[in-house]
Parts: structure tokens; C-alpha cells; sequence
């Protein structure tokens, strides 16, 4: 079957890699100029040459986002399900070979959860997990949605990647979106950061958006952990993805994540570093290149960071996160998988939001609207 | 006057509730616009919850709710929202939106064709969020909608009336009213559009997005007013050459010279 693989073969990691720094002002100046702007733009856009520019692409991407999305800020929140997890991953807390105590929540502590996110104020949930297929498996998800969809108008998953069939299963008991993040499009490299276990499987992770795309989940998000590789050649290929996706999978929404590496007990230190200026110039550029795209920033990052950067692009954020299962009201003192940096209530998030003069949106999706 | 189906409406202008900064502001500035159709996006209302914040601001007696079915990707889907909407809002008026292109929000003829002819059967006033196609628009009035909105360009562009030459045609074949809906950038869009004899425009991201919402809402219900008398002033129509001499027919003033001549 066709998928994005075949692409993906056509381009070779070093020579994108070299296009893009040996892009010049002449070339930013010239994407910045354009009505709508090709790859090769993005290149420019995302290239060192354009961080002489960042200002002039604040003020273009907020002007764009403003254009398409209103002056409005989305609110999700994570419900982490289970940190059990088979496979070994050298960034993440959940990683087979770190000990922790592991925990699945059950039916009657997912219902617990969802009525302390639901205290505060959350309509749009997003499920997580690790990738344990004997014990978190599809009639888990189904289970989980089931208990779920009566209370939230919006529910997401970011879980182990599945076959076409379950995500069509799963779309039929109320699942609106898939997260699912290469990581990195480096395959060596992701071979080394997954050196066990089935997320190891490089060609099945990159073909997941396919299968999302074929079973018709109505949005799919993409993203690379920042800190693993280049994050200006990871960008390259996940704007190419989406790309590919867009005209493959015509009916389906898209959002870009940026996730940079975080701390964790006994973790990785990122391999490459980027400073939040290199981060400004990502988003900006990506929505100069996409005004479609949904771009989400979680809580992964700083108060005063993300107070700006809502203003210049991002359209959907986390607030209030627990990174931990039971996190909300089970057991709130349980090792969390990365620690979040903005550690702000949903309620004072909300209050922020409206104070730099953009509304709050808690709901932006309704059960009826897929059955 | 426009009426609509049962109902009666003074101002032309219908508006939106989606991008604006906040709550308050979107109800200044629909109160400014003077308009009494408001479309509300299902997929942004607690339908459930009468405290729902949009809702709450759109308790005025001049305003008239009008759900819309963004976010549905089938006709099966659309008239299943719909159903839901009108027992939740208690109004039988539906926006029937079908863009299953989540770029650019393009309608689709089939499934907005199909859901109109169930809608309508269902008992439901139908106003169809469409591409300026006049021969859709004529199947779409048979099938009972109450009225077309053919798009001027795709939503929230703010490109104005690229699609003139099918809207002019449109107004010319329609029996019902024809509201141009998405693209209007700004007020002289919607003057331009009730100029050429459309009966009425919804307006969302040109107001929502302004600088200031409540003085563009403002300015926008002059400017349909304006279009409106002009329509009903007759414009006089522009001739692109002056009539002073006939060429082409000379000869027939010459006629009797011929005749003596022979």
C-alpha cells in the first residue's frame, strides 16, 4: 500500500540537512515576500539565516494566525492512563528499564480522574499512555472512551501506534484525534533512541499517520521530541509529512507539536540544544508556511515563554498537566513522566488568556458532530 | 423587508459568533451590527448547559439563533447534529455547513445536497453554505431550502466577491433569497454584494478580526444599508463607449440616396 515511506526514501537526511544551512537572507526574504510558501521556503524560513529575522515573522505569523483562528487560545488536558511500558527509550520516564512502580488505571479510577479534570473546567482530553499491548490494549481504549465520551466534548489519544482497523473501532465509540510523534526522522538515530521493544519498528511508527488517515480519525498530530537530532532537519521532514498528508488525507485535520526534551530522574540530556529564540523562529515559521495547522505547546514549558508565545502562532495549549496516572485525584504523588515547567491552574491559565486580550476555548467540538 | 421562510427580518446583515477575543466583546459588537440572525457553531455551544457562555450573550430579543453544523463530513452526520440542535435550542432554522476539507472549508455539493432534501423533509427551515454555483442553487431551491448562501470566497479569507460573475447569475435565477456568505473582507464587500442585488450577507472574521470589532460591526451595517438603497435606487449602468456616431448603420439613412441613383 502507498504511504508516506516512499517519500520519505526520496530524500536523504544529510543533504536536507545541507540545503537548509546553506540557505541565505535572500532567500528568507524572498519566502517572507510569497502569498504561500513551497518546501523549500520552509527551509529558508527554519534555517539559520532567518533568525536575523524573527521579528518581522512574529508579526506575519500573529497576523496569520489572528486571520484564521481569531484572537482565541484552546484548552486540552493529558489524563495519563498507564505508564506501563515495554519499550526502552532513552529520553522518557516510562522507559522499561527505569524503576518505577507501574500503574493502569482502572474503570472506576479513569471516572474518578475525569471528574477532577472535569472540576476544572476541561471539555478537551487527551489520553496517554505507554505501550503495554497485553494489559493497555484496544478494549481498554474502547472502555476508557466509553466511560469518557458522556463527560468531555473532545477526546484525543497519544498512545502506542495501532492497526487501521482498531482506529476505525475506535473513531466509531467517539476517539476524534491521534497524536503521534515521530520522534525523530533520522532512522539511525531512532534506532538508537529505541533500541528495544515495538517502537523500535522506525517504518511503522512513520506509516502510523497513513493508517489514521485511511481509517478517517478526524484530526492527526504530528511532532518530534526536540533535543534527539537537528531539530531544523527533524522539522524539514515532519513539514514534509504533513505535506504528503494533506493532500493524501484530504478530510483530516492536522496539528504540530513541539515538544523539547525535559528532565527526568535518571535521564538524557538533550544532544542538541534549542534556545527558546530558536523555538520562536520554529513556530513562526511553521505558521507562515501553514495557516491551517493547529500548533500546540504544553506545559513542557515556562510561564513567561508561553505567556508570549500564545500570541505569536500557538493555538492550543495544556494547562493544570499531570504527567503521572492518577495523577489529578488517585495518587497525585506518583513519579510523573517529565517535569512540567508552568505548573499554572487552569483556572489562572484561563485568566492569563484573557488578560492578553484573547478567549479561552473550552469547547471546540462536539460527540454529535461524528456519530 | 427580507423575509426568510416565516420570518421577517430589517437588517441584511447576518453575522457569526466565532473568533472574537472574548464573549463581551462578540456581544457589543453583534448589538452594533444591528443584525437578527446570528449563526452559532454547534461544536463551540454547550448545548446542554443554558449558562453556556456564547449562549448567555445572545439572549437579546432582536436575535434570532441560527446552529450551523461546522465540523460535520457527511450529510448522515449533519442531519444527525441537526436534530440535536433543534431540540436543544428550540429553533427548527439550521445553518447547513458540510466542508469536509479542513483547509479551506470548501462545501460539498453532494452531501449538502443530500442533507438539504432530508432536512427539509424533517421540517427544518434550511439555509445551505455552498460553492457560486448557479445550477446547485436551483436543485437546492427545489429541494425546499428557504434560502442559498453561496460563498463570495473561501471562509475567512477576507478576499471579497471572487465569485461575482456566478453571484450575479445566482441572483438572477434564484426564487428564494440569496445570502452570500464567507470571503467579505470588508464593509465595501457587502455593499458591493446587496449593490448587485443579494438579498442579505453573513459576516464573521471581518468583524471578529478587526481592530476594533464593535466600530467594524458598526461600519458594516451602514454599508449594507447603503448597498441595499442603492440596489433599490437602480444604478445606472455603465457604458463603456459613448454613443456618437453609427458606423454600422449609416447605410440605412442612405438608403433613398441609393434609389435615386439608380
Amino acid at each position: 500500500m502507498d504511504s508516506f515511506i516512499d517519500v520519505f526514501n526520496r530524500y536523504n537526511w544529510n543533504e536536507v540537512k545541507e540545503r537548509i544551512y546553506s540557505k541565505t537572507a535572500v532567500d528568507v526574504e524572498a519566502a517572507l515576500g510569497r502569498q504561500s510558501r513551497s518546501l523549500d521556503d520552509f527551509m529558508a524560513l527554519i534555517s539559520p539565516a532567518a533568525a536575523a529575522y524573527l521579528e518581522p515573522m512574529a508579526q506575519l505569523s500573529q497576523q496569520l494566525t489572528r486571520q484564521r483562528f481569531g484572537k482565541t487560545i484552546q484548552l486540552y488536558v493529558p489524563m495519563y492512563l498507564s505508564n506501563e511500558c515495554n519499550n526502552i527509550c532513552t529520553y522518557c520516564g516510562f522507559s522499561l528499564d527505569n524503576k518505577v512502580r507501574r500503574r493502569t488505571l482502572t474503570a472506576t479510577e479513569i471516572v474518578q480522574e475525569a471528574t477532577a479534570i472535569k472540576s476544572m473546567g476541561y471539555e478537551h482530553v487527551l489520553l496517554v499512555t505507554g505501550e503495554a499491548n497485553h494489559t493497555v490494549h484496544v478494549p481498554y481504549f474502547k472502555n476508557a472512551i466509553n466511560l469518557l465520551r458522556n463527560h468531555f466534548a473532545h477526546i484525543s489519544m497519544e498512545v502506542q501506534p495501532l492497526d487501521e482497523e482498531d482506529y476505525r473501532e475506535l473513531t466509531r465509540e467517539g476517539l476524534h484525534t491521534v497524536l503521534v510523534y515521530q520522534e525523530t526522522y533520522h532512522r539511525e538515530d531512532y534506532k538508537k533512541h529505541h533500541p528495544k521493544g515495538k517502537k523500535s519498528n522506525f517504518q511503522y511508527r512513520i506509516e502510523t499517520p497513513d493508517r489514521l488517515g485511511r481509517a478517517g480519525v478526524h484530526k492527526i498530530g504530528l511532532g518530534i521530541l526536540i533535543g534527539l537530532e537537528d531539530w531544523r532537519t527533524d522539522s524539514f521532514f515532519t513539514a514534509l509529512h504533513l505535506n504528503y498528508l494533506e493532500r493524501t488525507y484530504w478530510q483530516t485535520k492536522y496539528s504540530i507539536s513541539f515538544p523539547r526534551l525535559r528532565p527526568f530522574s535518571g535521564g538524557l540530556e538533550p544532544k542538541v540544544e534549542m534556545v527558546d529564540r530558536e523555538l520562536v523562529q520554529l513556530v513562526c515559521a511553521w505558521r507562515i508556511f501553514n495557516q491551517e495547522v493547529e500548533l500546540s505547546l504544553s506545559t513542557r514549558e515556562h510561564p513567561r515563554f508561553r505567556d508570549h508565545i500564545m500570541q505569536l502562532g500557538i493555538t492550543s495549549i495544556s494547562a493544570g498537566s499531570k504527567t503521572n496516572p492518577g495523577g489529578y485525584a488517585v495518587e497525585p504523588e506518583s513519579l510523573e513522566q517529565f517535569e512540567i515547567a508552568d505548573e499554572r491552574s487552569p483556572a489562572e491559565m484561563a485568566r492569563v488568556i484573557s488578560s492578553i486580550g484573547y478567549e479561552p476555548v473550552w469547547k471546540d467540538w462536539d460527540g454529535a458532530l461524528q456519530k | 423587508m427580507l423575509t426568510i421562510a416565516n420570518k421577517t427580518f430589517n437588517s441584511r446583515l447576518f453575522t457569526g459568533t466565532g473568533k472574537f477575543s472574548s464573549a463581551n466583546v462578540m456581544e457589543e459588537a453583534l448589538l452594533a451590527s444591528g443584525s437578527e440572525l446570528v449563526t452559532v457553531a454547534l461544536k463551540r455551544v454547550d448545548m446542554n448547559d443554558p449558562q453556556d457562555d456564547i449562549l448567555r450573550h445572545l439572549q437579546h430579543q432582536h436575535i434570532n439563533l441560527l446552529p450551523n453544523t461546522s465540523g460535520v463530513r457527511t450529510a448522515k452526520e449533519a442531519v444527525f447534529a441537526a436534530q440535536l440542535a433543534r431540540e436543544a435550542l428550540q429553533t427548527n432554522w439550521l445553518k447547513l455547513e458540510i466542508h469536509p476539507d479542513p483547509k479551506y472549508l470548501m462545501p460539498d455539493a453532494v452531501e449538502t445536497l443530500k442533507a438539504t432534501e432530508e432536512l427539509v423533509k424533517l421540517g427544518f427551515v434550511v439555509l445551505p453554505y455552498i460553492h457560486a454555483d448557479p445550477v446547485l442553487c436551483k436543485r437546492l431551491e427545489e429541494a425546499g431550502a428557504a434560502a442559498v448562501m453561496p460563498l463570495g470566497s473561501p471562509i475567512g479569507s477576507n478576499k471579497g466577491l471572487k465569485t461575482i460573475d456566478f453571484l450575479e447569475i445566482i441572483i438572477e435565477q434564484s426564487k428564494v433569497p440569496v445570502v452570500v456568505d464567507a470571503g467579505i473582507g470588508s464593509p465595501s464587500d457587502a455593499a458591493k454584494a446587496l449593490e448587485i442585488g443579494a438579498d442579505a450577507v453573513l459576516v464573521n472574521t471581518a468583524i471578529a478580526v478587526a481592530g476594533q470589532p464593535v466600530q467594524m460591526a458598526a461600519a458594516f451595517k451602514i454599508a449594507v444599508e447603503a448597498g441595499r438603497m442603492a440596489y433599490e435606487a437602480r444604478l445606472a449602468k455603465p457604458l463603456n463607449t459613448a454613443v456618437a456616431s453609427s458606423p454600422l448603420t449609416a447605410f440605412l439613412d442612405e438608403a433613398s440616396m441609393e434609389k435615386i441613383s439608380l
